[in-house]
């Protein structure tokens, strides 16, 4: 994902020359190509991301498109009010830009997990909250993200997620969930990286008889309302996937939705990150599988909630 | 208007507003104004008429606290008119306890909580390098503010991309919120620390109009390296009973107060 975005950026910034990147010293090798191409619009604020985030509100309060780049936490709680005070509220054009949402660096321990970054951002007005699933929906949030005017934050994984969309994503839109499959009874509704493990579980349900409808949902604020409330109406059985903790992500966005409807509506399960730091050693795939958000504990879910009614 | 005018009038309006609303921190208003009424008297080119001009110097007031200062000042410089500064901390007023830009015509960025403004403004400079325009970028920090480590953050930066076009103005009063500076985070030595970072460390009475036009004059100068003016204040400047009394950091003027503060204001006016 972060060489569609870097390379989706450079597109952009070849017939823009108000485009600025400003690293947190992060991006070895990945942004080396942009930083070649355009050594004047490239700055590293050192390890430094208060500055970071704070320089390049200045930059865009005097009419640049400031990309800000970091890894895990760092680009957002480190300087949370920075995006806060001098982005958001002053709605300028800064996108904050985080590689490695999730579990995406498992091994590197809890320091390097994105995992409440989704709650924190989309509690903060005027913050657009970015999570593209695959690569294809990498490439259309970069774009949209930069035709967007104001404050993005746009969450990525690494490298080597799978694609999903087959084809371009020509009709993307800020705030418009995807529908990927259809189904009957139960829809599968997931945000950001993890699209890859629903994708799967619902295979493995189709396989077992059971024909789930998958959304994915690459944006989170703002929130897709109406499609979350159509599904609500159709399907018995909602369930929404994220990596991130379960507290105040894109699940509970979903119940925020569904929770303030009128009419007859499905159940809820919100699958997430059980409320905790992980301590235990692993990569995203051994994390995914012991918190819960792996395709088979999906899957596991899902049949349990079946076999409830 | 000259700057002994205008910093009287920002030292009675702020004792006026904070009156009126009950507000906090005149010691700090009182602290900054002649900073301020120099800057806004002699050397910032501005245009009340065209207030986002391309070509005007920007002024961050990162102290946001000292907000009161920084309305008076643009009142007095036809920004908006002076009934308005009546409205300080009112409900559905746009002149907030700390500085804010929304609404409001002259303020270019809002503040509150410290150590923000040296960083927006080493971007609005790097920003005019890289555009060639000749403005400049005044941030104006309380010394307190730098126990924030954003600040030093952006202190490295600025030295490191040879921002000559920031201008800091610190007022170093020697009080914070709860105590003097020294019995909080020791800060010396101070000019010190800005030397070591790579900043033209200036050095004056930060009461003294005459040292304050010359430190910005060479601030102005500078070819190759930010530019630190250490305006040393004393906190509540101009009314005897709050200087270097930590009680007015917080503290409103009211009744007798209230009365003997303007009092000591008329004798001095210029």
């Amino acid at each position: 994902m972060r060489d569609t975005f870097v390379k989706t950026m450079m597109e952009i910034a070849k017939d823009n020359e108000d485009m600025y990147l400003i690293t947190g010293d992060l991006g070895f090798g990945v942004l080396k190509p942009y930083w070649e191409a355009f050594p004047e619009r490239f700055i590293n604020a050192g390890i430094a991301e208060q500055a970071m985030t704070g320089i390049a509100a200045g930059l865009a309060l005097e009419g640049k498109i400031v990309t800000t780049y970091s890894i895990g936490n760092f680009p957002t709680l480190r300087c949370l009010e920075q995006i806060r005070n001098d982005c958001a509220y002053h709605e300028v054009n800064v996108k904050i830009v985080c590689i490695g949402g999730g579990f995406v660096y498992g091994a590197l321990g809890m320091s390097h997990h994105a995992t409440e970054d989704i709650a924190i951002m989309r509690s903060l007005p005027d913050v657009v909250v970015l999570t593209p699933g695959d690569l294809m929906e990498a490439k259309a949030a970069t774009r949209a993200m930069y035709e967007y005017h104001g404050t993005c934050y746009l969450r990525l994984g690494r490298g080597g997620e799978r694609q999903i969309h087959d084809k371009e994503l020509t009709d993307f839109k800020i705030g418009k969930a995807i529908k990927i499959k259809d189904g009957e009874k139960i829809a599968i509704l997931s945000a950001g990286g993890i699209l890859d493990e629903a994708a799967d579980s619902v295979e493995k349900l189709r396989e077992m008889g059971i024909n789930a409808a998958q959304y994915s949902f690459p944006t989170v604020k703002p929130i897709d309302t109406d499609t979350i409330q159509s599904i609500a109406k159709e399907f018995e059985l909602i369930v929404t996937v994220e990596e991130h903790n379960i507290v105040g992500g894109f699940g509970s966005a979903v119940a925020e939705v569904i929770s303030e409807l009128d009419e007859k509506r499905g159940k809820l399960v919100r699958i997430g990150i059980p409320d905790v730091y992980s301590s235990i050693v692993g990569d995203q795939k051994y994390l995914r599988e012991v918190y819960g958000v792996s395709s088979d504990k999906i899957v596991e879910r899902i049949l349990k909630e079946v076999s409830r009614n | 208007m000259n700057s002994l005018e205008l910093a009287w009038k920002i030292r009675r309006h702020g004792i006026e507003m904070t009156h009126i609303s009950k507000g906090s921190h005149i010691g700090s208003i009182l602290s900054v104004a002649d900073i301020i009424a120099v800057l806004y008297a002699d050397i910032l080119n501005y245009d009340n008429r065209n207030p986002k001009r391309e070509d005007r110097d920007r002024v961050i007031l990162s102290k946001g606290h000292a907000g009161a200062a920084i309305y008076a000042a643009l009142a007095e410089c036809g920004f908006f008119p002076l009934e308005e500064l009546k409205t300080y901390y009112a409900n559905g007023s746009r002149l907030s306890g700390h500085v804010s830009h929304k609404g409001v015509p002259g303020i270019e960025f809002s503040t509150g909580s410290l150590g923000h403004g040296l960083a927006v403004g080493a971007g609005m400079a790097l920003a005019a390098k890289f555009d060639k325009k000749t403005h400049k970028v005044y941030v104006i920090m309380g010394d307190g503010e730098c126990d924030e480590g954003a600040v030093w953050e952006a202190a490295l930066f600025a030295n490191h991309y040879r921002l000559n076009n920031l201008i800091a103005v610190i007022d170093h009063n020697k009080m914070q919120s709860l105590d003097f500076c020294e019995n909080t985070i020791e800060l010396a030595p101070f000019a010190d620390k800005w030397k070591s970072f790579g900043w033209n460390v200036i050095d004056i009475d930060g009461h003294d109009h005459d040292e304050l036009l010359r430190a910005y004059k060479t601030a102005v100068a500078s070819e190759d390296k930010p530019t630190v003016v250490i305006a040393n204040t004393i906190k509540g400047k101009g009314v005897s009973f709050m200087e270097n009394n930590i009680l007015w950091h917080y503290r409103t003027p009211q009744g007798e107060e209230y009365d003997a503060a303007v009092a000591e204001l008329e004798r001095i006016k210029p």
